[in-house]
């Protein structure tokens, strides 16, 4: 035992010794739940648009007055006519043109419709999407006040919508799981690979072969400061994200916690298998960049969801790791759903863990010969 | 030097598959001695090395070392022999002090010998003022000579020594050998291979390996008398290489112009 706390020291201080391992360890972490919290934000928020005013009455002043105060647009240029549409778009600054017809108050009130039309930015669908969403939901809330003042005792079905677990929809709350999942397996993987590679390519694992410590105790020994920074880490994202954009953890903490373990413990087993199979640092740094980083990001559901995925991608999305610890990680910190709900996923990851640890030791072993 | 068989080995059988690495060795290591083990790369060296240093076992055959059996307690071997590779074997970012703490450790060394240990060694070898310096920041020669010391700071029986001196200049490697024979003298047994066949002269005895098999074994003065040669080198290159794996003569430009 003695020899072992020798040994993790030793990790230790190589960590702290080392800018770049720390920098790797704490500084990505904080910079990506920045960034991906503040920059890459699909909230709307101030969106610019332009007005096509072809009718000018009081009605149509009123809808774009509740478009403009609603928070989510913002009223940049007004327009004469239909050839200035193209003009303005392209330009990049105004993400849609709000047009409104020809004598559209008179038709509206006499004719019970009028039209308007949303034209939209199609070359970034996902915020054309968001823009058309939000104002035709501004003007069905209008239609409704319209409804109620106006022509009552007309029916009109009134859809209520609510966002349960996210009521304004923010994207931190899609986010920050994310990141601590992609974090976790990066910086677990990655970390622990390079670390023992490295002592293959100094020639350091000889002599540590070679001394009573055993095959074990000098994986557990390089593994173990990995295993305690990384946790430090996930409690460290958990109060950023509580601070910085005010997303609690619903469920258990405890339960976060505990799983949070087991997929570190997951990464770092992974972590181990790559640097059975990998002779130099480089290879190994490649293998968990673009064998762990690329799928984490794309296959995991993370930002793409797996359901929308064709068949083919969701077989693979469902070997992924990171897959099942998502939806650990949403339904206890966003849902707050106890263990019973996640106790596949537990079951899942469980399973993996265990086989990349026997993989590793088999192919430790078959080295060993 | 004593007569006291510190590694044994009996016709040791090493196969991978249908590969036979070690074919049959005999030999035997005495207590104190400097043997040095030689033979061309991908002779079956380094498949030994591993096999007696309890990090490999043997298909077949009867191997003792420092009292323990290879294949029943490669454990209790480890904890009696000393190693050094080619690849350098010190962490870079710690510092001479702090290797010696953790190599004593693995070596389960008290903290209190180790501390008094490194006194003394720094002491020995004029390394005072390196004591809390980094690894990295110290020259080759110096680095060289403090794997050495630490791979025989928990005083082995034995230390295996897989090409010590690659790469190192001849100043260093003299003092190097200097070193070698002081432990030796301690009555540490030295298992040393090397490419340098001046380094093979040093040796009490030496072993030839080729194509799995050894050789030759005897002291270097009786294998040159055997061998009809000057040097090491030459009863190396008689025997270890295959004729015809010899290259040719080259073809000498000189001739033409000057």
């Amino acid at each position: 035992m003695k020899r072992f706390l020798g040994f993790v020291k030793k990790e230790f201080l190589h960590i702290f010794r080392d800018i770049r391992t720390l920098i790797i360890l704490f500084g990505i972490p904080v910079i990506q739940i920045l960034l991906f919290g503040f920059v890459v934000s699909t909230d709307l928020k101030n969106a610019q648009v332009a007005f096509l005013d072809l009718s000018g009455d009081e009605m149509t002043q009123k809808i774009s007055d509740k478009i403009c105060s609603s928070g989510f647009f913002m009223r940049s240029e007004t327009l004469l006519s239909y050839n200035d549409i193209d003009k303005v778009l392209r330009k990049n600054k105004i993400k849609a043109v709000i047009v409104f017809e020809k004598n559209f108050g008179r038709k509206l009130i006499s004719e019970g419709k009028a039209a308007i039309s949303i034209i939209t930015d199609g070359s970034e669908p996902n915020m054309a999407t968001l823009i058309t969403n939000y104002v035709t939901a501004i003007i069905t809330d209008f239609n409704r006040e319209l409804a109620g003042t106006q022509a009552a005792g007309t029916f009109l079905v009134q859809p209520e919508v609510r966002m349960f677990y996210n009521p304004s929809l923010k994207s931190h709350f899609m986010f920050v799981p994310g990141v601590i999942t992609l974090i976790m397996i990066l910086i677990c993987a990655l970390m622990t690979s390079v670390t023992i590679t490295r002592e293959k390519e100094f020639g350091t694992m000889e002599v540590l072969l070679v001394s009573p410590l055993k095959p074990v105790q000098i994986i557990l020994g390089k593994v173990m400061p990995y295993f305690l920074l990384s946790f430090i880490n996930v409690i460290m994202i958990l109060m950023l994200s509580w601070l910085v954009f005010g997303l609690p953890v619903k469920g258990s903490l405890v339960l976060l916690l505990a799983e949070s373990m087991l997929y570190i413990l997951m990464s770092l087993s992974l972590g181990i298998l790559i640097s059975t199979v990998s002779k130099t640092m480089q290879q190994a740094i490649f293998i968990s960049f673009v064998g762990m980083m690329l799928p984490t990001i794309l296959l995991s559901g993370f930002i793409f969801p797996i359901e929308n995925m064709p068949d083919g991608y969701g077989w693979v999305a469902a070997l992924m790791p990171p897959k099942y610890f998502i939806i650990i990680i949403k339904n206890i910190m966003i849902k707050g759903t106890g263990f019973l709900y996640v106790w596949k996923e537990t079951l899942v990851l469980t399973v993996m863990t265990t086989a990349f640890i026997w993989l590793s030791i088999r192919k430790f072993k078959i080295r060993l010969q | 030097m004593t007569n006291n068989p510190v590694i044994s080995v009996k016709n040791l059988v090493k196969k991978f598959g249908s590969f036979t690495a070690n074919d049959d060795l005999s030999f035997e290591v005495y207590e104190g001695e400097i043997f040095g083990f030689l033979g061309a790369n991908g002779a079956g060296k380094t498949t030994a090395i591993r096999i007696l240093s309890g990090l490999s076992e043997p298909t077949s055959g009867e191997v003792i070392v420092a009292g323990y059996n290879a294949k029943k307690q490669p454990e209790q071997i480890k904890k009696n022999i000393g190693y050094m590779c080619q690849k350098f074997s010190l962490y870079p970012d710690l510092t001479v002090k702090e290797n010696i703490m953790l190599y004593g450790g693995i070596y389960g060394m008290k903290k209190a010998l180790i501390k008094e240990r490194t006194d003394l060694l720094l002491d020995r070898l004029n390394f005072r003022e390196y004591g809390d310096r980094m690894i990295a920041v110290l020259p080759l020669g110096l680095k060289q000579k403090l794997a050495f010391s630490v791979a025989v700071f928990h005083e082995p029986r034995i230390v295996f020594l897989d090409e010590p001196t690659g790469g190192v200049d001849p100043i260093t490697r003299r003092q190097f050998w200097e070193m070698i024979y002081e432990t030796a003298g301690r009555g540490i047994t030295i298992f040393v291979t090397t490419h340098y066949m001046d380094e093979a002269e040093y040796c009490d005895r030496i072993s030839i390996m080729s194509e799995g098999k050894i050789v030759a074994l005897d002291t270097p003065a009786d294998l040159k008398r055997q061998y009809n040669a000057a040097s090491v080198e030459e009863v190396f290159v008689k025997i270890a290489r295959p004729k015809d794996l010899i290259p040719p003569a080259p073809f000498s430009r000189r001739e033409k112009g000057e």
